[in-house]
């Protein structure tokens, strides 16, 4: 066999390979750190930006969706902090603990991070890579192992972002907001970088909003690494209503430990390119792991979700649910892969994902896949796509309901499967009005 | 003691000596000089007596191919294979086109009747017991390395209109029809191994069924790799014209040989207006042994293209053997109204891999298509279903069903599914699921609580795991199917 | 007469430990019902996949002989054609096995271990189709999988159906009644009654008397900690309905 050619730099690859290079000196981190970033770097400048041939990417060609690199964002100035305070209004009033990173950074004067209950701590990612032996040493690039470009791109140029650390038994009750904003009419380019670490029997609720200016073509790389201890209970809710020209690329790695509850659900409306990654590895035993997610995409749309979940301990139960609801010229891709390793016997999963398209000119992708290696297992997926049930649809209308209304109720009760399972009751009621809003607005 | 286990521990006992066509003919060849060059396919070509264009189309093919780079996104691993230590064609010495079976060399004769092949026309597959008087006839080609030796029932074919006949000879019978339609379902530019096989390929069955007419009886193709160090790269085309019907079934196997051989085929159909074609097939190339040691590299391109409106075809696949199978019968659905089907049980055991699966791509408007595949892995193989489904833009009230699922016999082995589902209209409705499971072991002791055998009961389950597929094939068919089953298990199935 | 079921000093664990059949002795002669009545987890269900072999259980001491043949040396097919017949609480359910073809293949199994001269298929079907009828089991119902989509009731049915068509000598009936409604449980219970003759043994495992009124034993057993504590004639069913196992437990502890 040939060997592979290296394909030729794009534009975006040169100057990310550029902005590497001026950043290094000022970017946060040690030595250690310093090495580390080199190497995802390297990573990176091997791979290039994710294209067609890159299986787990098939469906996003990110060197053609991102033909240039934007600079980094500067630190945020008084006016950008004024412009984030209002940010997050999907999920106010909801009395969460919010932190606040305004264009990259963690803005503590803005955070609320008074009366941290017993066992909980909570600090910038810049301040915790810098110091000599903080938890980024131990965890950072040790969760999961995951060679993907668009992580190592990432890890190299991580700027600031939030470590929350819950000690062993600790029970969190109030909800953790982080509400990440892009303020500016300047398109700019943040790499944010989080760690979220539960020790044994913790417990806690992490929220994640994320949205800037409508007509700026600005880029979020954003990161979030967990360890769920043994025992442990996390959940985690993600909510995408980006800009309508910002590409958004977010990677979360999880490792879950004997017996703990695991969940993750997934919200994105807006954004022109979103592409949500997340990689689980079941480490131990009897883990239960929930996964969900809900697009709602409209005009030229086109958001990815790649799910990569490692069954490597026996007895654990998943379920992955997603929807998504396209309309216009959107674009929905799923990749759902379930690997279960030859030990983990007695292994429960079970995967469904369904697209609804709303117009002529949608398009939706599956692949949802499985990988077994061991026998006493019970594991399946199911894919949908289709349009609305038009029987239903003309039973209600007989019933008196508008065709739009009657469309919004169907499609409520479409995303509804995934929303139910969302714990915060406040939570599953924004998401649902975000639902309706969305579906009532579109043209 | 768990019953599983025990059956588990029984398939890794098994043992070489389990694959029944084994044996080796002895009988002299005539083969091209070793390895692949300009100079070779002209011998080809030449051998075959070819048109310049037929010359030209493969010469083309090869400085193609000479660009383009093996696939790696299978899941199957193998050492790089040297394209220049095969012989790309072999034929038995002295041969010449036979005009009766009192021509064929009777070595090769004996071949086909140890397999159960049966050339002469008042005979049946073996093994099935059918009153004489209701046995339904079958056309056999039967293609022994590189040529066909005999092709059987060509007058009562030939009454009907009906052409089945070497492809070589239906060049030089045919020409405008194999010009006409030859290539244009699986073009040059299509895969690394179909280019290569435009090259090279030797020999193959060539069917044209015209308008209007039922075939009259099932037509079948057995292919059988006999010489050391050959290449076998057949090519089948059948064309089935406006309202007419067609059932065809191919079947191989080849040498125990410690050495890997290659065979890359394509086979080409074409439907046009309402016409059907079922294409069936048993393949039980040799596997290898139990460490992995020889067997088939079965990298095969098969295409069936829905041309006319509401034309149908249907792939049915039983793949017991091969040491690689890298293999995916795909339907366009390009008429209107037309339909597509794969039905298909791979097993795999010992150090056998299993890549394959189906592409159904839906071009045409109210076109349906169906998919039912049954994985099933022992021993230390890896099985894995690849499958595409698509709506292109204009593919309104396109429908698909697909239903894969997967049964593993012991932890040593993999089973995988990786489908692709893809559309692009709002009216297309896909629906698609898939399971893995394991044979459960409370099942089978109901079974044995009920005075069955440890083997029968998981003859009987998995029996049960195939049964929908089993039932699309022709009965006949569906009897070999289910004995080769039944031995490709052997250890756990009795 | 020579006992067709004879359990002595039976010791049995679950497969990693736990102690289930604890010096258990039981003599059945042909002909006999005998019914094992006790509270949930005395280990009933236990008793009947020990006898049936059933993997996951280890025999740690004692013997079973069943018409004179170490029963525990033998695979549970082997068992079944010996005669031994388990009647499964929950029947497992066998997708794309028809009933028919299921149980031809039970029957001339277990015919050819035994050397006898296996049914054609006609022969078969006749006679499935005649005991079917008795049971309200159609030819409907012989066609789909095997207790794929049943009912309970229709699940205890084709139970029984297997049982009268395979003729046993011991039928080991585990909570037969579970999950009948009256009129399923009297289908069966006839169904059961039917095959009562000098050379056919019951063993009837239940909880709750309700099923010996149909099926009516000739000793009573009650069953605790793994061995049986206590024996008697019908009318001890009728007596532990009225005072439960409270006392039989002390005795067993």
């Amino acid at each position: 066999m040939a060997a592979t050619v290296r394909p030729m730099k794009t534009g975006a690859e040169l100057a990310l390979a550029e902005i590497f290079s001026a950043a290094r000196p000022a970017l946060p981190g040690g030595p250690d750190i310093a090495a580390q970033r080199a190497a995802a770097f390297d990573t990176f400048a091997d791979a290039g930006l994710p294209h067609r041939r890159v299986e787990t990417w098939k469906y996003t060609d990110l060197r053609a969706l991102m033909r240039d690199a934007k600079p980094l964002a500067p630190l945020p100035d008084a006016d950008a902090k004024a412009q984030a305070a209002t940010a997050g209004a999907l999920l106010g009033g909801l009395g969460f603990r919010r932190l606040f990173l305004v264009n990259g950074t963690f803005v503590p004067e803005l955070s609320d991070l008074t009366d941290l209950e017993s066992g909980l701590s909570i600090s910038s990612m810049a301040d915790a890579l810098a110091a000599p032996a903080g938890l980024p040493a131990t965890y950072l690039g040790r969760t999961v192992s995951s060679s993907d470009a668009v992580l190592a791109l990432n890890t190299a140029l991580m700027g600031d972002g939030v470590v929350v650390h819950v000690a062993a038994g600790a029970v969190v009750a109030r909800p953790i907001e982080m509400v990440f904003v892009t303020t500016g009419e300047t398109a700019v380019a943040t790499f944010t970088r989080s760690l979220v670490v539960l020790e044994e029997g913790a417990s806690a609720t992490f929220l994640e909003t994320h949205e800037g200016p409508a007509g700026v073509a600005y880029q979020v790389n954003t990161a979030l690494e967990m360890v769920v201890g043994a025992g442990a209970s996390v959940e985690r809710i993600k909510i995408t209503t980006e800009g309508a020209e910002a590409v958004h690329l977010a990677t979360m790695l999880a490792r879950v430990e004997t017996g703990a509850r695991f969940a993750n659900t997934f919200f994105t409306s807006g954004g022109s390119v979103v592409r949500n990654q997340l990689l689980v590895h079941l480490a131990g035993e009897g883990i239960n792991a929930h996964m969900g997610g809900v697009s709602l995409l409209a005009g030229k749309q086109h958001a990815d979700t790649m799910l990569s979940l490692d069954h490597a301990a026996p007895s654990c139960e998943s379920r992955e649910s997603f929807r998504a609801v396209l309309d216009g010229t959107a674009q929905d891709i799923f990749q759902g892969k379930i690997a279960v390793r030859q030990a983990a016997q007695k292994t429960d999963a079970r995967m469904l994902s369904r697209a609804l398209l709303l117009s002529e000119t949608a398009e939706s992708c599956n692949k949802p896949e499985l990988e077994i290696f061991a026998d006493d297992v019970q594991c399946g997926h199911g894919c949908t796509t289709g349009t609305l049930d038009q029987q239903i649809k003309f039973y209600l209308m007989a019933r008196g309901i508008p065709a739009k209304e009657a469309e919004a109720l169907l499609i409520q009760a479409f995303v509804g499967e995934v929303l139910d399972a969302v714990g915060p009751e406040g939570v599953r009621t924004a998401l649902s009005e975000a639902t309706r809003a969305w579906l009532l607005g579109r043209e | 003691m768990a019953a599983v286990q025990d059956t588990v521990e029984q398939v890794r006992s098994i043992d070489v000596d389990q694959y029944k066509y084994g044996f080796e003919t002895n009988i002299e060849s005539e083969k091209a000089p070793k390895g692949l060059s300009e100079e070779v396919i002209r011998y080809i070509s030449a051998k075959k007596d070819e048109p310049e264009w037929m010359l030209q189309w493969r010469l083309d093919a090869y400085s193609r191919w000479l660009t383009m780079q093996e696939p790696e996104w299978a899941r199957v691993s193998y050492p790089p294979i040297d394209y220049q230590d095969l012989y790309y064609y072999s034929q038995p010495k002295k041969f010449k086109a036979p005009k009766s079976l009192d021509e064929v060399d009777p070595e090769i004769l004996k071949t086909y009747e140890k397999l159960g092949i049966p050339l002469r026309e008042q005979e049946i597959l073996a093994g099935v017991e059918i009153p004489e008087g209701e046995r339904p006839k079958i056309a056999v080609d039967a293609v022994f390395d590189s040529v066909s030796v005999a092709t059987t029932f060509k007058e009562e074919l030939k009454a009907a209109g009906v052409i089945f006949m070497p492809i070589s000879e239906a060049l030089r019978e045919h020409p405008d029809l194999v010009k006409q339609y030859l290539g244009s379902v699986v073009p040059a530019t299509d895969n690394y191994y179909a280019t290569l096989n435009q090259a090279v390929f030797s020999d193959g069955s060539f069917v044209y069924i015209p308008p209007g007419v039922r075939c009259p009886m099932e037509l079948s193709t057995y292919f059988r790799i006999n010489e050391k160090n050959t290449g076998q790269f057949e090519r089948t085309l059948i064309i089935a014209d406006k309202g007419s019907y067609v059932s065809y079934l191919e079947g191989c196997t080849a040498p125990m040989r410690d050495e890997n051989q290659l065979h890359a085929a394509v086979v080409e159909l074409v439907a046009l207006d309402d016409a059907e074609i079922k294409y069936s097939t048993v393949q039980n190339w040799y596997p290898g042994d139990a460490e992995g040691k020889g067997g088939i590299y079965n990298f095969v391109t098969k295409r069936g293209d829905c041309r006319g409106k509401n034309s149908k075809i249907s792939w049915t696949q039983v793949e017991t053997g091969s040491a690689i199978t890298w293999k995916y019968p795909s339907c366009v659905l390009r008429g209107e109204g037309s339909s597509g089907e794969f039905y298909s049980i791979a097993i795999s055991n010992g150090r056998q891999q299993v890549d394959s699966g189906t592409k159904m791509i839906h071009l045409g408007k109210n076109t349906t298509s169906r998919i039912i595949s049954k994985g099933i892995s022992a021993g230390k193989s890896n099985n894995t279903y690849r499958g595409l489904v698509s709506a292109h833009r204009k593919a309104a009230g396109a429908r698909n069903f697909t239903n894969c699922d997967s049964l593993l016999i012991g932890d040593n082995c993999g089973a995988h599914t990786v489908p692709y589902i893809e559309a692009k209209n709002p009216t297309a409705q896909f629906e698609h699921e898939a399971t893995t499971s394991k044979i459960s072991e409370d099942m089978l002791f109901y079974c044995m609580q009920r005075g069955l055998s440890q083997e029968d009961a998981v003859a009987l389950v998995v029996n049960g795991f195939v049964r929908d597929v089993l039932q699309q094939l022709p009965m006949e068919f569906a009897v070999e199917a289910q004995k080769l089953i039944s031995i490709s298990l052997e250890g756990s199935v009795g | 007469m020579a006992p067709l079921l004879e359990i002595k000093d039976l010791h049995a664990e679950i497969a990693g430990g736990r102690k289930i059949i604890n010096g258990m002795n039981l003599t059945i002669n042909p002909g006999e019902v005998h019914a094992i009545m006790g509270p949930n987890g005395a280990g009933k269900s236990t008793l009947s996949y020990v006898l049936s072999g059933k993997p996951g259980y280890e025999i740690t001491g004692g013997e079973v002989l069943f018409r004179g043949v170490n029963l525990l040396e033998l695979s549970p097919d082997e068992r079944a054609a010996q005669g031994m017949f388990l009647c499964f609480q929950y029947p497992l359910e066998i997708p794309g096995v028809s009933n028919m073809a299921f149980l031809h293949t039970a029957v001339n199994s277990q015919r050819k271990k035994r050397g006898e001269v296996e049914l054609t298929s006609p022969e078969l079907v006749r006679k499935v189709r005649e005991l079917g009828k008795t049971l309200g089991i159609d030819a409907d119902m012989l066609k789909r999988p095997v207790n794929v989509g049943f009912s309970g009731g229709e699940k205890k049915r084709n139970e029984t159906l297997q049982m009268m068509l395979l003729e046993p000598y011991l039928c080991v009936l585990d909570e037969a009644d579970s999950g009948l409604d009256i009129d399923a449980l009297k289908v069966v219970s006839n169904g059961v009654n039917a095959l009562r003759s000098p050379e056919r043994s019951m063993l009837v495992i239940t909880h709750y008397q309700r099923l010996l009124d149909y099926i009516v034993p000739d000793v009573v057993h009650v069953f605790s900690a793994g061995r049986i504590v206590h024996s008697g004639g019908k009318e001890l069913a009728l007596e532990l309905e009225a005072t439960g196992y409270a006392q039989y437990q002390n005795e067993a502890a």
